[in-house]
């Protein structure tokens, strides 16, 4: 297991501990699936927003702070979903996704653009070999509300366009009238049709009720082989929030206890200023530990939020408050 | 009234955006008269403050120049009207920190209250003034008008609690920009009371915002902030204005130092406006 070296916070945050030989429980049906939920425990709803609510007072000073600042900017999935996105948006997305800053060589490229299927070959092109990841969202993004099989055509053509990310959304209606085994199913069958793409698979809490339901849908998710569990779509009026996204972090942690496997987490949808992101980030830490502050376990779904992150980079760096119009906007 | 009646004691909070908090920081400082003696708990704010103030200001900009010029006359008149129906509150404060007779306050609210007037009155004139039709070589209408700089910081003037300040924020948001004021550090009631009036003018949130606290501690902060337009430093001595404007330098602000002549001038209202020319071809 890959740790930063960055630890936000003293803590007494655990470590994960894999148990040796532990490996994904097989799902061979909808009972069976219903049985390995029903081991789970309620969300103590009252306390994950209090405790999420309390780790958002933390404040990081200083070289803490310009380090998690730096962290979160790679983290960023810079994302354009419009119905008015054109290949010029998505190049000059692309462009600053390379270098958020073109005036300082030391900022990190952010993780991965985001865009839909129909641009990620353009996407690819502009990004050529560089570090930063083709994100497409994919299955009828955001409703989910189309037939398997399009689903899949819509995962297959990403894909061969070039995308080496896929988001997909589960079937919320499915989901919350009881037909689990057809959410999970979905999601198998995505993550067979992204031939080896990394599966982010969103969730969209704002739509699922409880966080009971967050926490199940978190494990058919997982038990289905999402490679990332991610919040919302940002097109629901509820996006990502700190206690939906804490007990998916419980629920990445208590999977990766279970079975071993390290999931990662996205959240997107409403984060715009670098206060939000780093209290994100304590809350990873304070749950799964230091070993999910990286971009490989912990995406920032987001577009205005990269230029807060960068002026309160200069702001550490210069002392003086920046103007918003010093980074180039959409 | 009972006697025994507990004190209903205020806190003079900021004004940040059309609300009243008190200060991020959580602290407050006293307030005494001339000769020491208490007056008030004053929230002693923040260069936290103070970028929430600019924040609120930048938001608000656009939209009060995209008000009529004649609109933006009524809610500065309409703050004088308040002001005359709080005047005996505003006369003790002036008095208290001014070390006054109430004759003497009285008299200087009058004139404070006359100028918020005089200002009212400018929004809509002021074009015509700075104003002008160029003459050019070819078929145009040329004009040159008179538009806001912006985000104005203010470093109100120690002393004058209440006349200098209507000056210092009043010529500013007449010709539309937005403002963040630093109040007086030692007789900052007044300032905030006027605050407290603007909420009931009609000013937009944002419009004007009042940060009190120590001059020193917050007034670099505004100095150096990159998304302030301009600056008014007529609250500093000269050394410490050669600092700020220094540092007011690093965003090519303008910085103006106020002298007492200024008092309800056109140079005021000159101060904090940029010219944008347009060609209009003729006969289209």
């Amino acid at each position: 297991m890959s740790t930063s070296p960055l630890r936000l916070v003293t803590s007494d945050a655990r470590e994960v501990q894999l148990p040796s030989g532990s490996t994904l429980p097989a799902v061979e049906s909808e009972s069976q699936l219903r049985g390995l939920l029903a081991g789970l425990s309620g969300v103590d709803a009252v306390g994950a927003e209090a405790r999420a609510a309390k780790l958002a007072t933390r404040s990081l000073k200083k070289t803490t702070k310009l380090a998690a600042l730096d962290l979160a900017i790679s983290m960023v999935d810079l994302t354009t979903l419009e119905g008015a996105d054109t290949p010029g948006r998505v190049t000059s997305l692309c462009t600053k996704a390379l270098h958020p800053d073109p005036s300082d060589a030391s900022v990190p490229s952010v993780a991965a653009v985001c865009v839909y299927p129909d641009l990620v070959a353009h996407a690819r092109h502009v990004l050529g070999t560089s570090s930063v990841k083709v994100a497409a969202v994919a299955t009828s993004f955001p409703s989910g509300r189309a037939s398997l099989n399009v689903k899949l055509l819509d995962v297959r053509e990403a894909v061969t366009a070039g995308a080496d990310e896929i988001d997909m959304v589960i079937d919320r209606g499915a989901f919350l009238s009881g037909r689990l085994g057809q959410v999970f199913d979905e999601v198998v069958a995505v993550k067979e049709a992204c031939d080896g793409a990394p599966l982010k698979v969103i969730l969209e809490t704002g739509e699922l009720v409880t966080y009971d339901n967050v926490r199940r849908a978190s494990w058919i998710a997982m038990l289905a082989g999402a490679d990332f569990i991610k919040t919302s779509t940002g097109k629901v009026s509820v996006s990502s929030t700190l206690p939906a996204a804490l007990v998916m972090l419980e629920a990445v942690r208590d999977f990766a206890e279970a079975t071993g496997a390290l999931v990662g987490v996205k959240v997107a949808g409403g984060i715009r200023s670098s206060k939000d992101a780093l209290r994100y980030l304590v809350v990873v830490n304070e749950t799964t530990g230091s070993a999910w502050l990286t971009p490989d376990r912990f995406r920032f779904g987001a577009s205005s939020l990269l230029n807060d992150l960068l002026m309160q980079r200069l702001k550490q760096r210069s002392g003086a408050y920046v103007r918003a119009d010093e980074f180039s906007g959409d | 009234m009972s006697e025994d009646r507990l004190d209903v004691r205020k806190t003079y909070k900021l004004l940040i955006n059309g609300a009243f908090p008190r200060s991020e920081s959580g602290r407050s400082y006293e307030v005494t008269t001339t000769k020491g003696e208490f007056v008030a708990n004053v929230a002693q704010g923040s260069r936290k403050d103070v970028r929430d103030a600019v924040v609120a200001a930048r938001a608000a900009q656009a939209k009060w120049w995209a008000q009529s010029a004649y609109g933006r006359g009524q809610v500065i008149y309409r703050l004088a009207e308040m002001a005359e129906s709080r005047r005996d509150e505003l006369a003790e404060h002036v008095r208290l920190c001014e070390g006054l007779s109430p004759k003497k306050a009285q008299a200087r609210v009058s004139r404070a209250i006359d100028r918020v007037v005089w200002y009212a009155g400018w929004t809509d004139k002021i074009a015509q003034i700075l104003g002008s039709s160029n003459p050019v070589a070819g078929p145009f209408f040329n004009f040159s008008v008179p538009v806001p700089s912006g985000v104005v910081g203010v470093v109100a003037d120690q002393d004058s609690s209440l006349e200098a300040f209507v000056d210092a924020v009043l010529a500013p948001i007449a010709v539309g920009n937005t403002v963040v004021a630093i109040a007086s550090e030692k007789r900052p009631t007044p300032a905030a009371l006027l605050g407290e009036m603007t909420a009931t003018s009609d000013f937009p949130g944002g419009v004007l915002n009042i940060v009190t606290g120590f001059t020193g501690e917050v007034a670099p902060t505004l100095a150096a902030h990159e998304d302030v337009d301009g600056i008014d430093l007529g609250g500093v001595d000269e050394d410490f204005a050669n600092d700020l404007a220094h540092s007011a330098a690093g965003s090519i602000k303008r910085v103006l130092r106020p002298s007492p002549t200024d008092e309800a001038s056109l140079r005021r209202l000159r101060a904090f406006v940029e010219t944008s020319t347009v060609w209009h071809t003729i006969g289209q």
